[in-house]
């Protein structure tokens, strides 16, 4: 038996057996000293400043290579913060005077920056630079005690990563030739670290708890997404059972390549639009790898969280227009920028807020900064020229302000046309659903939206009251509640009377119980991760709609709980 | 020494990247430069002295270089200054 068995929440499908990298902040404690040698403690202090940079140049030229050099500035700044002779100087100068050993110094005047530049409280810019001292001090730290800081970007060998969570910046970075999968502390089916894992198509386990205590660097783990779970330490048997396991899963995959080029058709031979969500251009190879026939959500926010400034109308219009001509024609829906909640930007400070899911994000902020709201809209109207593009508003919840946000558009198209830049003249305009007000408003909504897409994970979080990233309510995460499907079902029929699409964008447009009660529901278009389109596919051939539209009148008017719902659909479609 | 004065056009100021810039360019001289503003001076070789200064946009900044490529590290971070856009 493996020394021990970490239960957590399955993110992305696949098996990987590989030795655990820890990405944890090692102890950079210390004591104050005094020292007689000052000589060797400033040798010493040298050689830390030295081994920092040059583990940064390292750092610098592979997030150059996999973010781009934009991104890779930050690690130049480091660097210039560590060639900085007055900062040497003055901790050369404290060992001197004050006899203290280098870590003390170090700690003392760094201290010192980071406390004037956070007092710059006029100017949030420099207010951040705080963060980028502190980061060079850790590093700096890390080398005067003997101790290793790991970075992404350092790992050179084939490993499961173990961390407490993933930031944007770290799983940027990750390195799918040598990351083999990935384990985290916190987190949930819809966390940051989640979604990047099945973009990149690497097993993961997320919300572990004790992942980081459990696990020590080194050790072997058998990481299984497929059911969430770690076995640390395994014995040869369970490496060997876990090695078939992986064949039979790839056997599977192969299965589903098949039908990459295939369309998604029902078993009564009923036709659904299976899309993917991407967060960046780059996402496309795994579109096309998936034979999706559409881009049913392209979440532009990442463009503004990948940049160090807001995104001119230049850039975003490249962005755009490489996805669009990517898709040869076919659908690419642009959700404009979603921030706020847990999604912030450096350079766009927001008010701190009680309630930041409920409070002033997406198209709230849009429409109060039109001047970010306009440049987008241009990017995406030039872009629109090269192929099938379609806007979609996040977070609306009254009709008034998709009409705010549809004048607003019509005045950059009118001023673009009348420039003479060519722009399609038939682009359509949808809305999120993720309120629950505008999913009751569907049916005065059709009238005006020519496309819905209901963004679940936030429909269920503002549906049960119950904020998606805390665990203590996770068991209010309620994909197949009743009430959930009543109000999906009243979207779609508000959609159909109108003559709309109804479609859907979040987690659970590819759940394998959702997906045939989806179907029963007539639900036109799922979006979802391109990992997730093949097997979807492969699933929906061997449903039949009239039977799902028996099956989903069950749930919706007969079952009570989650669970149940979860039961009938397992019973007879799975088990049959 | 030398010396030249600059009106900072840039909407951001001397922010970090502008300023990463402008001090790699001083580390290429042997000279000693400093970077003045209002009644505060610091050295253009400390990208925390620079950034420290806080400079804003209009704001008037004179840099004075001491040593034997005084001239020439004056000539470089004009250009630094034109090319990134701070001033004219």
């Amino acid at each position: 038996m493996a020394e021990k068995v970490l239960k957590g929440i399955a993110a992305s499908d696949g098996i990987a057996i590989a030795k655990a990298y820890m990405l944890v902040d090692p102890d950079l404690s210390f004591e104050k000293t005094t020292v007689s040698d000052v000589d060797a403690e400033i040798k010493k202090l040298h050689d830390a400043f030295d081994a920092s940079k040059a583990e940064l140049q390292v750092i610098k030229d592979k997030a150059t290579e996999s973010l781009g050099a934009e991104e890779a500035e930050v690690f130049e700044a480091h660097i210039t913060i560590l060639s900085d002779p007055e900062m040497l100087g003055q901790i050369e100068g404290k060992i001197k005077d004050d006899k203290v050993n280098a870590e003390e110094a170090l700690k003392e005047v760094t201290d010192t920056f980071i406390s004037m530049f956070e007092a710059m409280t006029d100017n949030a810019y420099m207010q951040e630079r705080a963060g980028d001292i502190r980061d060079v001090t850790k590093r700096v730290m890390s080398h005067l005690l003997g101790v290793t800081l790991p970075s992404p970007a350092l790992i050179d060998s084939e490993v499961i990563v173990v961390a407490h969570d993933l930031t944007p910046s770290d799983t940027a970075q990750l390195d799918r030739k040598f990351v083999k999968g990935f384990i985290t502390d916190i987190g949930g089916r819809t966390s940051h670290s989640a979604i990047m894992s099945r973009t990149l198509e690497i097993p993961a386990v997320v919300g572990s708890e004790t992942a980081t205590t459990e696990i020590k660097e080194g050790t072997t783990v058998i990481l299984d997404g497929i059911n969430g779970e770690a076995l640390v330490a395994p014995t040869d048997a369970e490496i060997s059972d876990y090695q078939q396991k992986a064949k039979n899963f790839a056997a599977q995959k192969a299965e589903w390549e098949k039908l990459k080029n295939e369309a998604t058709v029902s078993k009564d031979g009923k036709h659904f639009e299976l899309a993917s969500n991407i967060g960046t251009p780059d996402d496309m190879d795994g579109v096309l790898d998936a034979g999706s026939e559409a881009v049913g959500l392209f979440r532009s926010e990442f463009l503004y969280m990948n940049s160090a400034e807001l995104p001119d109308e230049d850039t975003q219009f490249e962005a755009y227009k490489k996805v669009v001509e990517g898709m040869k024609g076919k659908p690419v829906i642009v959700r404009t920028m979603d921030i706020g909640g847990d999604k912030h930007l450096p350079y766009l400070p927001l008010p701190d807020e009680m309630n930041p899911f409920l409070g002033y994000r997406a198209i709230r902020i849009s429409l109060d900064r039109d001047d970010i709201f306009r440049t987008q809209l241009r990017a995406l109207l030039r872009a629109s020229h090269y192929g099938q593009l379609r806007i979609m508003f996040p977070m609306i919840a009254t009709l008034d302000e998709f009409r705010q946000a549809k004048a607003i558009f019509e005045e950059e198209k009118a001023k673009l046309v009348k420039a003479g830049t060519p722009v399609a003249d038939d682009i359509k305009l949808g809305i999120m659903i993720e309120i629950p007000a505008a999913a009751i408003l569907a049916d005065q909504f059709a009238k005006e939206v020519d496309f819905f897409s209901i963004g679940t994970n936030d429909l269920i979080q503002y549906s049960f009251a119950a904020d998606r990233g805390n665990e203590r309510v996770s068991y209010l995460y309620q994909p197949y509640n009743p009430s959930l499907l009543r109000l999906i079902k009243h979207v779609i029929d508000a959609a159909h009377a109108n003559g709309r699409i109804a479609g859907m964008c979040g987690e659970v447009a590819g759940d394998q119980v959702a997906v045939p009660l989806l179907m029963g529901l007539g639900l036109d278009e799922f979006s979802m991760s391109s990992t997730s389109v093949l097997k979807t596919r492969s699933l929906m051939k061997t449903i039949d709609t009239k039977e799902m539209a028996k099956l989903a009148d069950k749930a919706l008017n007969e079952c009570v709980t989650n669970e149940e719902v979860k039961e009938l659909v397992e019973k007879n479609v799975f088990n049959k | 020494m030398e010396k030249k004065d600059f009106h900072v056009i840039a909407d951001t100021g001397i922010h970090a990247r502008p300023a990463t810039l402008l001090v790699q360019s001083a580390s290429k001289f042997n000279s000693e430069i400093t970077l003045q503003y209002q009644d505060k001076s610091v050295n253009l070789k400390s990208i925390m002295g620079v950034m420290s200064l806080g400079v804003g946009k209009d704001a008037d900044v004179t840099i004075s270089a001491e040593g034997a490529d005084e001239a020439d590290a004056i000539a470089a971070l004009a250009d630094t200054m034109k090319k990134e856009g701070l001033s004219e």
